[in-house]
């Protein structure tokens, strides 16, 4: 057993050597279909994140009127923070939203002007809400328009609730995003069928021009198996060289060109590259598993099947 | 040894028949020359006894055992009894000389010691030392043709069938070859060859069996080829 193996080995190494230039070409195909697996790869990352990114950016913003006193919503604060649906509410004061709204006009004199002028401070205190599940917003929301309801038409509270408006946007950006995925999703199948697909003919063909010598090995009558683990070993070698020079390209490729790995063509493209190429070396691993053992296992599994047509199994 | 019973073989639905109720017998140790012009069913004969093929009716036994109820299995288990020569040599291309033969020993699950000692010998056998490290472009018809004669004896097969071995060769490498058959022979493993070459069944002076449209229409002890 161990005897046969070795010679398998061998055979299959020596063999990748010998049809050096028909390895070759097959592991240059390979590598323009893997590259289309990459592509794909890096495509649905981009949405997924994009659709975190957004579904992390809806909160309830809750209005305080401009006189409400700081205890009492330093009260309402702490009720809320009790609701279990609540992840965070943070706290911005009437302070510190004049100074981020000072930070953001910074370069605009108009408006800072008019501010000088204004004499006080025009903006009330307000809570960011942040809920543990996107679906629990509602709940909250309808929580904080009862609260405002209570209260007396004399001393009011809270000024509003904007939740139905952020919630509109960020609805049908994730519908976009959701449709777009599923898009790609779609996209993404056929592609690596077809990536897959190309792979296994081009075995086929380098296997084909090996049909008779498949015929000569069983009149000498080695066993089916002996006969088809070389051109296995031979599919793994290819597979995984092609992977490897891949995972070698694709580094380069995002610097020349990263929109082909990305699906917004609209965004800025700095941006786009620094974010790909983080996530090409934060989650190597897992990139570097999908492209090399995608070769190898699709490129073994085709030589096998190829082998087998000749072997007329 | 081996035992044709009977046997018929019909292509296409009874279009074309290219055995018709074959019977006879080889023993242990013969040279069995097959003859007959193309066409006369001597390929097909020599399939039937490889189970490359199935006859349509009747039976080939080799000794007590059925050959063509050998489950698929168990085939190249039975096939490495028979050594086989063809007339197109069949050696793989993209090894030497020395690893096609000793391809057929890897396959049988040979030690290497074993391989490293029989390969030589039967290189010498053929004489055919100095080419072990060709590879099978390198050499001529002739030399193709004793690499494949030694790649069939390498594992002492107890039968040796050679289909037209000499079909595609020179007379000078037809004399060499039959040569080599000869002593095989000599040495105890049964031949059965087929071929059209006069010269070299009125040389052999073994026994003929002469093929016409599928029948046996021959059986000599001693033949010279008749057609």
């Amino acid at each position: 057993m161990f005897v046969a193996l070795k010679r398998i080995l061998r055979s299959g190494f020596v063999g990748f050597w010998r049809n050096a230039f028909v390895s070759f070409t097959s592991i240059i195909v390979m590598v323009v279909a893997l590259f289309v697996i990459a592509s794909t790869l890096f495509n649905s990352y981009s949405l997924e994140s994009a659709l975190i990114d957004f579904q992390n950016r809806v909160d309830i913003n809750l209005y305080f009127v401009v006189d409400a006193p700081i205890e009492k919503i330093e009260a309402l604060k702490s009720e809320i923070e009790t609701l279990p649906e609540v992840q965070s509410v943070t706290l911005t004061t009437r302070e510190q939203a004049l100074a981020d709204f000072r930070e953001r006009h910074r370069n605009d004199e108009l408006i800072l002007q008019g501010l000088e002028q204004l004499g006080e401070n025009p903006l009330g205190a307000s809570l960011a809400i942040r809920a543990r599940e996107t679906q629990q917003y509602e709940g909250i929301a309808t929580f904080l328009n009862e609260r405002q309801a209570q209260e007396t038409v004399a001393n009011p509270l809270i000024d509003r609730v904007n939740y139905q408006k952020n919630k509109e946007a960020i609805d049908r950006l994730t519908e976009l995003i959701e449709t777009e995925r599923r898009q790609n999703e779609i996209i993404s199948l056929i592609l690596v069928i077809i990536a897959a697909f190309v792979m296994f003919n081009t075995v086929k063909l380098a296997i084909y021009n090996s049909r008779e010598e498949i015929a000569v090995m069983r009149l000498v009558g080695a066993s089916n198996y002996y006969i088809t683990m070389p051109f296995v070993i031979i599919g793994v070698m290819q597979g995984l060289i092609a992977g490897i020079l891949v995972l070698l390209l694709l580094y380069p490729a995002l610097i020349w060109d990263e929109t082909l790995f990305y699906p917004f063509p609209f965004f800025n493209s700095a941006d786009v590259q620094e974010f790909l190429l983080t996530y090409f070396v934060t989650d190597f691993i897992t990139i570097a598993v999908v492209i090399v053992g995608g070769g190898i296992l699709i490129s073994a599994v085709s030589s096998f099947l190829a082998v087998r047509k000749y072997l007329h199994v | 040894m081996i035992y044709f019973d009977k046997v018929s073989k019909i292509y296409n639905g009874g279009q074309s028949i290219a055995l018709e109720d074959i019977t006879f017998e080889i023993a242990p140790k013969e040279f069995v020359s097959i003859v007959g012009h193309s066409g006369a069913g001597k390929t097909t004969l020599l399939k039937m006894l490889i189970a490359e093929d199935r006859p349509s009716d009747g039976q080939v036994f080799y000794e007590s055992l059925d050959i063509h109820r050998i489950p698929r299995s168990r085939l190249p288990h039975f096939r490495r009894k028979i050594g086989t020569v063809f007339q197109d040599f069949k050696l793989l291309p993209h090894k030497t000389a020395f690893e096609n033969i000793a391809f057929a020993m890897e396959a049988n699950g040979r030690p290497d010691s074993e391989i490293q000692a029989n390969v030589p010998q039967a290189l010498e056998l053929v004489d055919l030392e100095d080419k072990a490290w060709n590879f099978p472009h390198e050499l001529s018809g002739g030399e193709k043709q004793r690499v494949a004669i030694a790649r069939a004896i390498v594992n002492q097969p107890d039968i040796i069938i050679a289909d037209e071995p000499t079909g595609n060769l020179d007379p000078i490498a037809t004399y060499e070859v039959v040569q080599i058959l000869r002593k095989i022979n000599d040495l105890g493993t049964t031949v059965i060859m087929t071929t059209h070459n006069k010269g070299v069944i009125d040389e052999l002076g073994r026994r003929v069996i002469t093929m016409d449209e599928g029948r046996i229409v021959r059986d000599d002890a001693e033949g010279k080829y008749v057609l």
